[in-house]
């Protein structure tokens, strides 16, 4: 005990000494093992989401990119198709087809537009509020509630597509209707409309005053049998409410309006060969995979970067092992007065020895203990770690 | 109480030789031994300490002849019997000066640290007027106040033979008559010999007896 009392005192009183061997010793020890617990944890959450969407369909392409937008709701936007690739799967009657059109954000948050299909077939429930119920509503996952501390009743603004562009679309006020209750996936994180409002987020769908009933005549350009041309001062609303909902509507064919993927679920096993067959033709301009695939072609490349991590890990930490016996040798050397001290007090040569040992003892100990601490808080934090960190 | 007879000391590497016929100090003896530098005051006290040994001769302290013992028991008696004031002080920066005059008492199992011991320290620290600064570590202390810690480890397990190499070497004038009195005082009431090296010949008329150490070309002798 009384080894370790004065270990005790000689790594108190040298602080800075002690804090940086401490720090280094938890940081050589920390990394390898808290990135081994993100990766398997991003490894765990990509294969349960690509592994519970059996099909995914989208434009021709980078596949990953496709995964990532419509599974994980990565900002990195995948070529688009259209709305009648819906009506063609409707058509064969082997998959019940999901539209998604993942492009906007609000305050940081995907925004995903989608049907009532989609709850249903992530079995995502309402915890707060109600379901979608008229275009302009929109829906929060549990932590996108959370972290930008709106719930039902809010409002929350679409972020503009790009901020220099004078003449683009107007941000739309969405109304929050509901909160979802947490999902531990992506959704938890994105805000989820109709498709419709995303659209209409786009500018693909507006609304504004009737121009036919309007006796502001300066905001009209031109009449010609029954048709009116407005010009720029017309008002475009911003907000969908009750009383203007009637004034949105959209321009041309819905058919071909966009969409960035759409989840095919096959009637049964059959009917999923069958219609990724549909998909084969080489002039296709759409193809359809299994999510699962390509990401487990993303995690092979995983395993291989990990591994270089790793020996990039292992030969940090062997240097760092250097440099601590060669700090601990070089305080011996400095502490050799002190020695010579405590011998000729009457020290015995083993004492010394457990003077030092109860030293690296104690670093160890308290590095080893800051090491769980911080593996413990990256344990429990993984889970949104790994969605903030790894999967933006 | 302590004895030495036909002593002959070479260190391995050096032409330094020492050769010491006789020397004595009785039980509560104040010795000064002076000499010039180099001509091996501190390597009689090392011999007398037990941390060198003699090539031949025989050195008895309390009747034991330390020489004869092993490394370990030699320690031991050591740490036991015999309180060694060093000219620098010795203390350790980490420990704070109670820590620093409890230190024998944490470095050896000869040694069992006790309530009482703890108590005794109090006491100890108080005779030599440093009890106000047991808390603070050796950085904060006067060269003079670190003597009196030196002085107060080397005492505190009552040892019976004091051995001080130029205690007060490092002092103002001031500082080294009031170490010496508190010294002398300590070594009084434990009935002590001392055995002081010093080049201080203002300080001699104090010491019950003086023995010069004679320079010699290639080492020294008595």
């Amino acid at each position: 005990m009384d080894s370790l009392y004065l270990a005790w005192q000689y790594v108190r009183f040298n602080k800075a000494k002690t804090i940086i061997l401490v720090a280094s010793i938890t940081l050589i020890a920390v990394l390898p093992l808290a990135l081994e617990s993100l990766l398997t944890e991003s490894e765990r959450q990509l294969l349960v989401r690509a592994e519970s969407t059996p099909l995914l369909i989208g434009t021709k392409g980078s596949a990953l990119d496709l995964v990532m937008n419509s599974l994980y709701f990565d900002d990195e936007i995948p070529e688009l198709m259209t709305m009648e690739a819906v009506e063609r799967i409707h058509d064969t009657q082997f998959a019940l087809p999901i539209p998604l059109y993942v492009r906007f954000q609000a305050r940081g948050h995907p925004i995903v537009g989608t049907t009532f299909d989609y709850f249903e077939f992530r079995r995502l429930s309402i915890d707060q509020g109600c379901p979608l119920t008229m275009l302009g509503d929109c829906v929060l996952g549990a932590k996108a509630a959370e972290l930008l501390g709106i719930g039902p009743g809010d409002d929350l603004v679409s972020s503009p597509d790009n901020l220099f562009d004078l003449a683009g679309v107007y941000p739309l006020k969405m109304k929050v209707a509901g909160v979802l209750a947490p999902n531990h996936s992506a959704d938890d994180l994105a805000v989820f409309v109709d498709l419709k409002t995303a659209w209409v987020i786009q500018g693909l769908g507006h609304g504004h005053q009737d121009v036919t009933r309007t006796r502001d005549n300066s905001v009209v350009l031109k009449r010609a049998d029954g048709n009116v041309a407005a010009n720029a001062k017309l008002y475009h609303y911003t907000e969908i409410t009750e009383d203007n909902l009637d004034n949105f509507h959209f321009h041309g064919d819905m058919s071909i309006y966009p969409l960035t993927a759409i989840i095919a679920v096959p009637n049964d096993e059959k009917s999923g060969a069958l219609l990724r067959g549909r998909y084969l033709d080489r002039d296709d301009t759409e193809q359809a995979f299994l999510p699962a695939e390509v990401i487990d072609g993303l995690l092979q490349n995983i395993f291989r970067i990990r591994n270089v991590i790793d020996s990039v890990i292992a030969v940090v930490g062997l240097a760092m092992v250097l440099v601590i016996i060669l700090v601990f040798t070089l305080s011996l050397r400095l502490r050799q007065r002190e020695i010579q001290t405590i011998f000729r007090l009457g020290c015995r040569r083993a004492m010394i020895g457990r003077m030092l040992l109860a030293e690296i003892v104690l670093i160890l100990s308290v590095s080893g203990v800051l090491c769980m601490a911080v593996l413990g808080v990256v344990n429990a934090n993984a889970e949104e770690l790994v969605r903030r960190l790894l999967m933006g | 109480m302590i004895s030495i007879q036909n002593i002959q000391f070479r260190y391995p590497h050096g032409e330094f030789r020492l050769t010491i016929p006789e020397f004595s100090a009785t039980q509560g003896e104040k010795v000064a031994i002076v000499g010039p530098s180099g001509s091996g005051k501190t390597t009689l006290l090392n011999l007398l300490a037990g941390i060198l040994t003699p090539a031949s001769g025989v050195i008895e302290v309390k009747k034991t002849a330390i020489n004869d013992l092993n490394d370990a028991n030699r320690r031991d008696f050591r740490i036991r019997n015999i309180g060694f004031v060093f000219q620098d002080f010795e203390l350790l920066d980490y420990l704070t000066v109670f820590d620093n005059i409890l230190h024998p008492y944490r470095i050896t199992g000869a040694l069992k640290l006790s309530e009482e011991v703890r108590q005794r320290a109090i006491h100890l620290a108080e005779r030599m007027c440093i009890a106000g600064y047991l808390k603070k570590h050796p950085g904060e202390l006067s060269q003079g106040e670190k003597q009196r810690a030196a002085i107060c480890r080397a005492m505190l397990p009552n040892p019976s033979l004091i051995l001080a190499d130029e205690a007060t070497g490092n002092l103002d004038p001031a500082n080294k008559t009031r170490i010496l009195d508190l010294l002398f005082e300590n070594v009084d009431a434990h009935e002590a010999t001392l055995v002081a090296v010093t080049h201080d010949h203002e300080l001699l008329p104090r010491f019950d007896r003086v023995v010069d150490f004679q320079a010699f070309p290639s080492g020294g002798g008595l």
